[in-house]
Formats: structure tokens, sequence, C-alpha cells
């Protein structure tokens, strides 16, 4: 990866929305909830990054970031509980028990 | 959702072939068992509500009232609020994430030296401490593992005071630390020492001059938390460390609930010892640290004796799972310590100015020396665990929290010189990491209902409607 180009536009809004979409997976309303506002705020502030070193370790930085967030939100999925009194229940969604 | 899920990821192709090769007749039968496990909350909230209801003290303050109190709201789920920080936070999925491996293969002992499982582990184990020691500016020798900051405390306060018996039998702390501070101190006292409990004002602060003042010859420790756990009040811990190294006595701060929230630096705060928990910062619960100053060396008699890993001061196999976790929620309160310090900033000041606003309510400590995350406010006119009752969709604590099992007065909350009927109308609010806007609109509308509701039922707010002064009642009986 050492002398990458960088990623594309296109490979960074692919990976914004990876993030979005594991994100969401979570059961759990304030995991999901605190995993979308880090998403957001982390590629808008990545968005000002100029050197390429910078963008690169950014990029391999999210890779990583992205992996954990895949095996979470699959777990999260495994063990779930009941659903939050801010969160509206959704009838489409399995049910309880 | 989740099937889609468990098909793709576990093939169920593998599956069904396994099964097969090994030959059963029932090869056919479909083991469509759901990966999912569902743990019933409600459940847990209908039995503490049946519990608190069927309790004596309840009855009394009227608990049919209370039921109406409390609403169901349909259509949205059960599980409350947490808004609970100050007892434990929530587990971090990145921190479970790292966890994971040293219960799937990563098994070997950190102590072991003669093979590569052990050496992989204790890799792992000192790449943590490295991210602990970062937090507070601290070396990697100067962190020693421990269950928590209940431990941390027990090993300063008697460890340093033990190994300096021979010329110094005095130790200073305050009368709002935490319970495990106060008790270690009692038992210390049982043992022959002298120990001074320090007053604070009204604000929840320590007066310096007072503790200069309590110096002897013979202190050996001065102990006095960073951040108060009740009431979030900020102590004054750089000038207190500088008053400790003037006067030659070792300092220890009690930092459970400031590490990683507050900036902290032991160098620059002439701090010798810091306790440390890590199930307050999204880490796993058991699993603390303290810091032990090198240079100039603070020494301690161990607590617990054994095979001398930890430098010696704390025997016994590290958990390489919860050292892992606890060190990458000390990377992570690190990393996003800007982004978590302004969002909870945020919020709180969101939730103090919609609870004040409320009348005769009020924020108890210090306005300004305080860490934003933990809100102590008094409704005035309702008794707090009624308050509590009514409002089964929030996690909250009174500020009697720590003795939850007796409707006993916070003590700390007196050290303010707060009266028993204010300080049983507190109620703490804790904001973290995972705290949404939508929470606390939905608490700040969920207090303001039931607060108002409750003062209805309240002969006392009626007088108090009407204008009359409550302090110009002669009170019979009781
Ligand atoms: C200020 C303070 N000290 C110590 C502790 C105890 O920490 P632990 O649960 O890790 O033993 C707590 C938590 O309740 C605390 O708030």
């Amino acid at each position: 990866m050492s002398a990458s180009p960088g990623p594309s536009r296109a490979q960074v809004l692919a990976l914004y929305k990876q993030f979005i979409k594991n994100a969401n997976g979570f059961n759990n309303y304030n995991y999901r909830e605190y995993f979308l506002r880090k998403a957001r705020t982390t590629f808008r502030k990545n968005r000002a990054l100029e050197d390429p070193a910078t963008i690169s370790a950014a990029w391999d930085t999210a890779l990583k970031d992205l992996g954990v967030l895949k095996r979470q939100s699959v777990i999260s999925q495994m063990y779930t509980f009941d659903k939050q009194v801010v969160e509206p229940l959704d009838p489409k969604h399995h049910s309880r028990g | 959702m989740l099937r889609s899920f468990g098909r793709s990821v576990f093939s169920r192709q593998r599956l069904v072939g396994a099964v097969a090769r090994r030959g059963y007749a029932t090869a056919k039968v479909a083991f469509d068992v759901p990966l999912e496990t569902h743990t019933d909350l409600q459940k847990a909230n209908e039995d503490l509500a049946q519990a608190r209801s069927n309790s004596a003290e309840v009855i009394e303050s009227g608990s049919t009232a209370l039921k109406h109190a409390y609403q169901e709201n349909t259509g949205f789920g059960t599980r409350p609020i947490y808004l609970d920080m100050q007892a434990t936070t929530p587990t971090d999925p990145r921190v479970l994430d790292t966890m994971l491996k040293f219960y799937t293969g990563l098994y070997g002992n950190p102590h072991s030296n003669t093979h590569s499982y052990g050496w992989e582990t204790n890799k792992e184990v000192e790449t943590a401490r490295k991210h602990i020691a970062d937090v507070i500016n601290a070396d990697v020798k100067e962190i020693v593992f421990t269950s928590g900051a209940t431990e941390s405390n027990n090993m300063a306060l008697k460890g340093v005071s033990r190994f300096y018996k021979k010329t110094k039998n005095h130790i200073i702390t305050t009368r709002t630390e935490h319970k495990c501070v106060l008790e270690a101190a009692r038992a210390m006292k049982n043992e022959g020492y002298d120990v001074t409990f320090l007053n604070v004002d009204e604000y929840g602060l320590v007066d310096l001059k007072e503790l200069e003042a309590a110096i002897k010859p013979t202190t050996c420790l001065v102990s006095v938390m960073a951040v108060n756990n009740e009431i979030g009040v900020m102590q004054p811990i750089k000038e207190i460390g500088a008053i400790c190294r003037k006067n030659k006595v070792f300092f220890h701060t009690d930092a459970a609930q400031a590490y990683g929230k507050i900036p902290l630096d032991v160098n620059d705060m002439n701090i010798d010892l810091l306790s440390i928990s890590s199930h307050k910062i999204y880490g796993p619960k058991g699993m603390g640290a303290l810091f032990v100053r090198r240079r100039p060396r603070v020494r301690l008699d161990p607590i617990i004796s054994g095979g001398g890993q930890e430098r010696g001061l704390r025997s016994g196999t590290l958990a390489p799972s919860l050292v892992a976790g606890f060190g990458e929620a000390a990377r992570l309160v690190k990393q996003e310590y800007e982004t978590d310090i302004d969002h909870v900033k945020r919020l709180s000041e969101k939730l103090t100015k919609g609870l004040l606003a409320i009348e005769h309510t009020s924020l108890n400590g210090s306005p300004d020396h305080r860490y934003p995350g933990c809100v102590n406010v008094s409704f005035a006119y309702v008794e707090g665990e009624s308050l509590l009752m009514a409002l089964r969709d929030i996690a909250l604590s009174s500020g009697s929290a720590c003795t939850s099992a007796s409707l006993e007065p916070s003590y700390v909350l007196h050290a303010l010189g707060k009266d028993d009927a204010m300080a049983h109308s507190s109620i703490r609010f804790g904001i973290g990491r995972f705290t949404t806007d939508e929470e606390i609109d939905y608490v700040i509308k969920a207090i303001t209902e039931r607060v108002e509701f409750l003062r209805e039922l309240s002969p006392l707010w009626e007088m108090v409607k009407e204008g009359i002064d409550l302090n110009s009642i002669e009170w019979s009986g009781h």
C-alpha cells in the first residue's frame, strides 16, 4: 500500500456507504446512533485532508474500523434486547421471543 | 433480517455437508435453529417495580398514585433509557472486539515466558498498559493492574500507610469520597492510624488552606478524589498536588470518574498515586489500575502476596481479555476525547437547562468546577424515590445510590450542607458517549410531567402554592 495513489472519490463514497450500512445493522439503539454519528463526523473531517500520506493512513484506519463494525453489528444481531423507549416499534421487524 | 444474515455468513451448505459426512440417518432434518438469543429486560423491569411497590416504605408514600404517574408509550420500545453512567457505562463494541480473541484462541498465560502462547498474550498486555499510561502521561512501568478502583483505592491507602508506619501515621481525606476510600480510611483508623476527614464547602470543594493546615510532620498520604461520583464536582487537583509536593507527602487521587473525561497529567499535577476503573470508560467490569509513581519513588506494602506479578505489588495471573479491553477503552477515550467531551457538554447543557426550568429545582454542587457528564438536581417537594418509581422508562439513581438498599439520604449531599428533604429529593443524571439528543429530550419531558404530577399529590406543594412559608409551621408528632 506504500506507493498507492490514494483512494478515489468513488472509493471513499463506497466506503462511507459501507459504514452507514453496518452501523445501521446494530440492534442496539445507542450503538447504532453512535456509529452513524461517528461515520458522518469522521468522513466529514477527513474530507479536508490533503497530504497523501495522511490520506493513506486514514484510509487504512477506516478499513480496519469497518472490519470491527461489521463483526460487532453481526454480534449485536445475535444477542438482542427489547427496543428502547425512544425507538419506534417497527411492525416489519421481528417480534420478541 | 437475522435469518438472511445467517444464511449468507454461515453457509447452510457447509452445515448440511458436515452432518451428511458423519452419515446420520437424520441428515434430512432441517436444523433451523435461530442464531439470535433475546434477553427480555421488560421482565426484570416488571419484577423491579413489583419488588419496589411491595416494600413497606413505598406503600407509605402512596404506591397507587405512582402507578398513575408511570405511563407507557405505546408504539415504542420498552427498554429504559440508560442515564446512570456514574454507576457503570455500556461496553463499547470496539472494546468487545479486542476482547473476543482471548476467548477463542489467545489463551496463554501472559506470565509464561517459555512459549509463544504466553509471549503473544504478554505482548497484548503490554500494549494495553501503554494505552492506559498514555492517557495520564505516565510511564508504562508505573501502571499496576487491579480488579477495579475499589482495589486500587484500598491498595493506595492501606499499602502506603503500612509501608511508612515506622515514621508516619497520619492520613488526610475528605468527607465526600467514595465509600471504598472512606471505609479503607476507617480500617486504617482501627489499625491505629490517625485520619483527618476534611469538610467541603456548599459547592463540594475542599478548602486548600484547610488542607495545608491539616498536614502534620507525621502525615504520609493525602487522598482526594478528582471527580465526585454523585455530584460531578471536580477538585482542584493540580493545586492539591502542589501543596502535597511542597510538604513532601504523597498524593493519591481516586480518578475513577475522571480518567479519560477530564485532562489529567500525573507529572504536571504532581500526582503520586491514581486509581482507575475500566468500566467507567466503556471497558469491561472487574478491571482497573493504580498508577504508582517511580520518581520520586512511592513504596507500598502489597495487599495480595504471591508470584510477584505486577512488580510484586499485585500478585496473581492477569486476565488478558480484561486487560486488553481496558487498554482499548483507554485508547478510545484518548482518541475520542474531543468528540466525546463536546457531545457530553452539549447534552449536559441541554438537560440542565431543561430541568432547571421546572420551578423549585436546583443543581447540586459547584456549577463551574464540574464534569458535565454528571448532573445532580434536587426537586423540592418531591420524594426522589417516588420520582424514580414513576420513571420506570429511565434508568437513573438518586443521590443515595451507594446504599440503595436503604432509603438513607446521601452523605455527599449532607456534607454539602443539604438538609434531609433536599437530599431525598435529588436525582443524578449521567450522560456519556452513547447518549443521544432524542433521549435527553424524552427525559426532560418525562421529568417535567411527572414532577408536576407528584407535586399535585403533595400537601406541602399545595401550601407552597398558597404562599405559606413552610419554615413557619410548627410540626407536631414525629
Ligand atoms: C469515585 C469512585 N471510586 C471508586 C469506584 C469503584 O470502582 P470499581 O467498581 O472499579 O471498584 C467508583 C464506582 O462506583 C467510583 O465512582
